[in-house]
């Protein structure tokens, strides 16, 4: 399901550096985020074969990314680049508060 | 009948330390009525009317709860919002179910699914999507999900109460919760801690009834209908209780307690990873016990190597250069675990339990094994076994734990063998101290008393006979102790004589010199020190 007129895709890695793995909190920032860009972003631990829609908490979480892990992000649409930037600087700063 | 002079007095696990005395209320899961489907599009409506006054009352509860009671609603929220997970339950109400079967549907699996996990932190998780979930059915129901009518101080007690649950109730007035069930790591006793709410959990039955009820945290114990004498002993726990606690919180960030010129190291006891979230954690020597038994909880299988093996090392990684001790499973006893503890042994607490029911069930055992040999180069771990009688008891599971060790080592796993020591709580273990060749002892004050007092723990009936400072008790301790000092091996105490300021200085007397506490009572602890060491009084 990718946005065809705008056809281009980011994507981006970041290691899951949160000492629990993705859990409740870390779960929500995340989605909180994802949804603040028009993109269509999915997430996968890497290596991983399905792509996981990054604005469903119910999905990011049952991803089980344990502490560690590498996340694989990929968005298309007209904000992919700045929601790529984004996502990844809050999985690397280990989901600061404040941040959503 | 001991109801007619005195109350009846039930024990429990401390989940939250604090004193209330108050009205008793009973608090009983509503049991759903008949609700009659209508058309699809009536009950995608009634589902969707549902949803919206769910999401507003849980986002009321977190504006007025603040904190940490807000994220930990968030997350319900964010499930509510979350359009994949809400369209594929419309998508059932358009094949046909009806609105109620739908959701419930859906949420059962994914708490199944959570229950499932190996992460204890997705485990944990599972009680918030239940609270939603019976949220969401109360309002199906037209119940309105109606904030409970509970009197202002009352002493609540239900099987077990959902995070949201917990804060509908108004605890500006004081009170306190009893669960039959619960855990002392659950949401609900963090925010208990944190608003300073007494809790205490695993009543199992309370048979009795009655109108007002104490529930002391500290004691883990809750006395229905209490008699004036009751009542005048509980306030007087309750006056020390408050008074040392006033004072206490300063002393933890200074340097190190020590008491006649010796330094007191003081650990903590941690039932997993979240009771490291509680503020006065951080000012601990490091972990003195760190149960293993939650990882068997709640779950449909016993937990592999790698599930263990993350909950070891987010400990590690939390102390950091402090040492954790970890006690392998000490189940059976009065701690059941399916699929691994014996069933109808006539005396549990004699019976197959602790490291007797590892060495009985090698496969279990040798799996946390190997968690705990791949921890061990990650930190300073040390490991105990638990209800060790003899010496070949101790040598068996050195003996498994090195060839765990051996075969990872050969598949390229990096693992090592950590300091091993034994948990004494069995008399026999105690009086043959000398038998044992073991890194280090942790007196288990809590088994030991009882078997060597003959009276089971959780008989109520017993209390004034369960006496930690029996001289027979003491007595063991002292020869423990001293057997460790004269041959330099570490010796500690962390059954809850170490988190009771009254045993301080008997114990200290005895020679020890390292403690495992509850975290919440290290501050009193530190400071109880402090005072004895000044030539002062305890409280």
């Amino acid at each position: 399901m990718l946005d065809k007129a705008d056809g281009q895709i980011f994507t981006g890695n970041v290691r899951l550096v949160h000492a629990v793995g993705m859990h409740a909190r870390p779960a929500v920032k995340l989605t909180k985020l994802a949804k603040k860009f028009q993109a269509q972003i999915s997430v996968r631990v890497a290596g991983a074969t399905e792509w996981i829609n990054a604005k469903s908490v119910a999905k990011i979480m049952a991803m089980r990314a344990a502490h560690g892990s590498t996340i694989e992000i990929k968005a298309s649409g007209s904000d992919a680049e700045s929601a790529i930037a984004a996502l990844v600087d809050l999985i690397a700063t280990d989901f600061p508060d404040g941040a959503s | 009948m001991q109801a007619s002079a005195a109350g009846l007095a039930y024990r429990g696990r401390t989940a939250s330390i604090g004193f209330a005395h108050g009205p008793f209320v009973r608090v009983d899961a509503g049991t759903s009525s008949e609700r009659l489907a209508g058309s699809l599009v009536e009950e995608a409506l009634a589902l969707r009317k549902a949803i919206d006054t769910a999401s507003g009352q849980i986002a009321e509860l977190a504006r007025t709860a603040g904190g940490e009671a807000a994220q930990i609603l968030e997350f319900q929220v964010a499930l509510l919002e979350d359009e994949d997970f809400i369209e594929a339950i419309f998508a059932s109400i358009g094949e046909g179910d009806a609105a109620d079967v739908a959701w419930r549907s859906a949420l059962d699996e994914q708490i199944a699914d959570y229950n499932s996990a190996d992460d204890d932190y997705l485990r944990a998780r599972s009680s918030d999507l239940a609270d939603l979930r019976d949220r969401v059915m109360t309002i199906l129901f037209g119940g309105e999900g109606q904030a409970l009518r509970i009197p202002s101080g009352a002493i609540v007690c239900a099987d077990d109460l959902p995070p949201s649950r917990f804060l509908e109730i108004d605890w500006s007035g004081g009170g306190g919760l009893a669960l039959l069930r619960g855990s002392p790591t659950s949401h609900v006793a963090m925010l208990a801690r944190a608003r300073g709410i007494p809790m205490v959990v695993q009543f199992g039955t309370i048979p009795g009834a009655g109108a007002m009820a104490l529930l002391d945290g500290e004691a883990a114990m809750l006395e229905l209908d209490p008699g004036a004498e009751q009542v005048r002993l509980f306030e007087k726990r309750r006056d020390t209780h408050r008074k040392s606690r006033a004072s206490a919180r300063a002393i933890l960030r200074r340097p190190t307690a020590s008491w006649r010129g010796e330094r007191i190291k003081l650990f903590i006891n941690i039932q997993g990873v979240d009771d490291l979230e509680h503020a006065d954690a951080q000012y601990a020597d490091g972990i003195g016990l760190m149960r293993t038994e939650f990882l068997l909880a709640d779950r449909s299988s016993l937990p592999d190597e790698e599930a263990q093996l993350r909950a070891y090392d987010a400990v590690l990684r939390w102390a950091d250069r402090r040492p954790v001790t970890i006690r392998t499973f000490d189940a059976g006893g009065d701690k059941p675990v399916p699929g691994f503890t014996l069933n109808g042994e006539a005396n549990p607490f004699l019976g197959v339990r602790g490291l007797r029911l590892c060495l009985a069930r090698p496969e279990i055992f040798a799996t946390q094994l190997r968690a705990l040999a791949r921890a061990a180069v990650r930190g300073n771990l040390k490991v105990m076994f638990p209800m060790v009688t003899s010496a070949g008891e101790l040598e068996a599971g050195r003996k498994l734990f090195a060839d765990v060790v051996r075969d990872l080592q050969a598949d390229g796993i990096a693992a090592t063998l950590p300091e091993l020591g034994i948990m004494v709580e069995v008399p026999a273990a105690a009086l043959a101290i000398a038998s044992f060749k073991a890194s280090f002892f942790s007196i288990g004050s809590n088994d030991l008393a009882q078997y060597v007092l003959a009276c089971d723990r959780s008989n109520g009936a017993l209390a004034h006979l369960m006496d930690p400072l029996h001289p027979a008790v003491l007595e063991l301790i002292a020869r423990t102790t001293e057997h460790g000092r004269r041959a330099g091996i570490g010796i500690s105490l962390c059954g809850d004589m170490a988190s009771d300021q009254r045993c301080l200085p008997a114990l200290l007397s005895c020679g020890l010199r390292e403690l495992s506490v509850n975290a919440s009572a290290l501050a009193q602890i530190k400071q109880a020190i402090d005072r004895l060491s000044s030539g002062g009084g305890v409280g």
